[in-house]
């Protein structure tokens, strides 16, 4: 680690800072995201860049980036202002950005993507290789340059990126949510290339929701809310978790209590021996078994990628199965479409929302009766009057916050992205519902709205399947639990009694300890 | 079929190839940088008539020909302030650019209908290959054209594979968003790609009326603009492949006026008793099967279409 900052340089006074971001502001049609927001950080350190979604990090580092034009404030970077018109020009300051989307042509090698944009202008495509792969090794980012990107796996991706940022001699490296997709394994890999990074003398702005890593990563910290910045501690020595959470929300966290125990019905659906194919065509689901009884909440825990997806998918109706029965309330439906399923009863709320669960370009009115239309229509017309009544009655009951119900279902927060999609598919009173990261990315309050309603299905006698890889909220929500690993149910656990570690460990591919082996 | 007809049928397989080549090169080169340019008929149109104009006018064919470039290159210029600078939808565009294009070259051609073509490109006849038997009429004693064609492919596969250039464009075809976050002007890349792709286009339909019809007449360009934009996806997106689907297609082309004279059998059927219409759709058949064959194979690994083709960019849209 290094040393922590001395404490008598007031930031303000500090002029040697690698980046300083003054009173930035930049509004989007009906949102403004930032609103005089600050952020600097030091030479050498990984500082990190903390709020909750819609708090407008995002925006500013894509401000920083070159990405979005400030509508004000001031950019300076090493002591010199800067106006950025593209990122070319951010480029050239010396910023590098990892967004969260990753920035990568998948038909290109690494080598190319690496040095695209700033490529010799005729290309020795063997000396290029040679240079990034030494590039690589100085850094310990394991890549091989040859391979074409979309045979990569996500860390292998995200190596490249940093990669690109090295290749352009990047003093200031941007990671937007770095982790949110990484094992384990290869998030505590990247930590030390940021730090080796950060030993040579670059910067890091490293934006993340997981306290814990912010912690164990990060040498100092801006707190963003509302689009401005509200807390700036300085040193994170000696800072507590609970601290950076009372300063993203203002207000104290509120633990999600466990439901009260209630005697469960009939098995509602049921997975017997379904094993799926992955996109790439490969194994990912391997004869699993699984029954979710009315009234109780199945917890599936598991790191990303390990047939989680899958599983969600081929009970939807979106992925077949290659073997194996999906029974819905009894009634094989193994071979049934979406809409099949549906009528029968089964909610889904899949983990791309913005996506597969809503039509970015369509109106939140419209996203809205994407279930319910048939009930909305008289005869081939659409009913408009009762599809907005139907829309703003299901706005109201699930705290969803728009602007205008026709506008574009894009422009809303990932929260109310997610009151929206829940609230869609709940209505019909459904008898099994299906969640894949319900709350992945939402804000406190956010989260809480969702947990609440899934709770409340639960009471109501719906089957509910919660597939999440926040363990607090599978432990404090989960009847049972099941874990995940490289496609089958590695173990089955009872969350009363389960502690983390042993949860972690089963993710991790440890030894099942199989716990009441009913489920 | 006697050695003359067969050496004939080769000779306008060159042509012909030559013909479709040039135009989807520049097809190709466009759809690379991510834009559909369905005005290559319009286009192509506009560079047979301008062109053949002009050579009437200064009695140069290669002077008719350049200029046929730069017009199709203007008519390119629509589509890509259209498409590109505004990001409209291009097979609007494109379609708009075809029908139009088709018209007012027919428009302004009214007077060049019908007039003895003095000004034509004639055979270059490389001494001492020429005269070889078979090999020598197919490929020494072309017009200049021909073999700038042949060249033109070798220089684009240079740029878009060994160059700087070529990567940014191979890159903002795949994905605009990585393109410009790494610093390269999509709007520059794109349009550049499209104002290239018909300069090509117009030097096609030059090529058709300076050489190959040796004329201008309404509905001189008869599909091969739109053979052109099959040839790319037959030729997967790549300068040599669309070679190689060139001389096929070229065949195709040249056997139609031919085929119902040809007195051959094969496995008993009558060659010349087989439709030339039948033949003039084999280019999109062949299309279709490719197409089925990319499908099947691009299950598990990308399509070898450029990923953001028909895609516009602007940068802050979230």
């Amino acid at each position: 680690m290094t040393p922590a900052p001395d404490p008598d340089s007031s930031p303000e006074l500090t002029t040697s800072f690698a980046v300083d971001l003054r009173g930035i502001r930049k509004e989007f049609p009906g949102v403004v995201a930032c609103d005089g927001a600050d952020l600097s950080v030091r030479a050498g350190t990984i500082h990190a860049l903390l709020g909750e979604n819609g708090a407008g990090k995002t925006s500013l580092v894509n401000v920083l980036g070159g990405v979005y034009l400030p509508d004000g404030g001031e950019i300076w970077v090493h002591g010199e202002q800067q106006q950025f018109h593209s990122p070319a020009d951010a480029i050239a300051a010396g910023i590098g950005m990892v967004h969260q989307e990753f920035r990568l042509v998948p038909t290109l090698t690494v080598a190319e993507n690496v040095v695209l944009g700033s490529a010799p202008r005729y290309l020795n495509m063997t000396q290029i290789t040679e240079r990034v792969a030494h590039l690589a090794a100085t850094y310990s980012l394991d890549a091989d340059p040859t391979r074409p990107v979309w045979q990569l796996s996500v860390g292998e991706r995200q190596r490249v990126e940093i990669l690109k940022s090295l290749w352009r001699d990047a003093d200031v490296l941007v990671l937007d949510e770095p982790t949110a997709v990484l094992t384990p394994a290869e998030a505590a890999d990247l930590g030390l290339t940021l730090r080796a990074m950060a030993d040579r003398g670059r910067s890091v702005i490293y934006i993340s929701h997981k306290l814990d890593e912010v912690l164990s990563v990060c040498d100092e910290a801006t707190v963003l809310r509302n689009g401005v910045t509200v807390a700036r501690p300085g040193s994170l020595a000696g800072v507590e978790r609970s601290d950076l959470a009372q300063m993203m929300v203002g207000e104290a966290a509120a633990q999600v209590s466990r439901p009260a125990n209630q005697p469960i019905g009939d098995v509602v659906l049921a997975l017997e021996g379904i094993s799926a194919l992955s996109d790439r065509g490969i194994g990912a689901l391997h004869s699993v078994d699984l029954n979710v009884h009315a009234g109780e909440i199945v917890g599936v825990a598991g790191v990303s990628g390990n047939g989680q997806k899958e599983l969600a998918e081929a009970i939807a109706g979106l992925r077949s199965v290659t073997s194996g029965t999906v029974r819905l309330l009894g009634d094989d439906l193994t071979g049934a479409s979406p809409r099949a399923r549906s009528r029968e009863g089964l909610a889904y709320v899949p983990e791309d929302r913005l996506g597969v669960g809503l039509a970015p370009h369509m109106s939140v009115v419209d996203n809205s009766v994407l279930r319910s239309y048939p009930t909305l229509s008289r005869g081939l017309m659409l009913d408009l009057r009762r599809c907005e009544e139907f829309c703003e009655s299901l706005v109201q009951r699930f705290g969803v916050q728009v602007g205008r119900l026709h506008e574009d279902v894009s422009a809303l927060s990932g929260g109310n992205l997610q009151r929206l999609l829940l609230g869609r598919e709940l209505t019909g009173e459904p008898k099994v519902l299906v969640a894949a990261q319900p709350t992945r990315g939402l804000d406190v309050a956010g989260i809480a709205a969702i947990q609440k309603q899934i709770v409340a299905q639960r009471s109501a006698g719906v089957g509910v399947l919660l597939i999440s890889e926040d363990l607090d909220e599978l432990l404090a929500l989960s009847d049972r639990l099941i874990v995940m690993y490289e496609g089958r149910i590695a173990a089955r656990m009872d969350p009363t009694t389960t502690t983390r570690a042993e949860v972690g460990a089963a993710m991790a591919g440890g030894t099942a300890t199989a716990v009441g082996g009913s489920a | 079929m006697s050695e003359a007809a067969i050496v004939g049928l080769l000779v306008a397989t060159v042509q012909f190839a030559t013909l479709v080549y040039l135009a989807g090169l520049g097809e190709l080169i466009a759809e690379r940088s991510g834009v559909l340019n369905l005005g290559v008929e319009g286009m192509m149109a506009m560079g047979a008539v301008s062109g053949f104009m002009m050579a009437l006018a200064t009695g140069r064919p290669w002077i008719g020909f350049a200029f046929a470039a730069l017009v199709g290159m203007a008519v390119a210029g629509v589509h890509a302030v259209v498409s590109v600078v505004m990001g409209a939808g291009q097979v609007v565009s494109g379609l708009a650019i075809t029908i139009g294009g088709l018209g007012f070259a027919a428009f302004i051609g009214q007077d060049a209908v019908r007039q003895r073509a003095d000004a034509v490109f004639t055979d270059l006849g490389i001494a001492g290959l020429a005269d070889i038997r078979w090999v020598g009429p197919i490929l020494f004693n072309q017009p200049p054209v021909v073999y700038l064609a042949g060249f033109l492919g070798i220089a684009a596969w240079f740029v878009l594979n060994r160059t700087r250039l070529g990567l940014a464009l191979r890159a903002v075809g795949e994905s605009a968003s990585t393109t410009d976050s790494v610093g390269h002007s999509v709007t520059l890349l794109r349009s550049g790609a499209v104002l290239v792709g018909g300069a090509l286009a117009g030097a096609a339909g030059a090529f058709l009326s300076l050489y190959m019809a040796a004329g201008w007449t309404e509905g001189l360009i008869a599909g091969r603009g739109w053979i052109a934009v099959a040839l790319v996806i037959f030729g997967a997106w790549r300068p040599g492949r669309l070679a190689a689907g060139s001389l096929l297609f070229g065949f195709t082309l040249a056997l139609q006026p031919r085929v119902q004279t040809f007195e051959l059998s094969i496995f008993g059927l009558e060659v010349n008793r087989i439709s030339p219409a039948l033949l003039g759709i084999l280019p999109f058949l062949l299309t279709v099967v490719v197409l089925i064959g990319i499908s099947f194979r691009a299950r598990h690994r990308p399509s070898p279409a450029p990923a953001a083709l028909t895609l516009p960019y602007r940068r802050e849209e979230r």
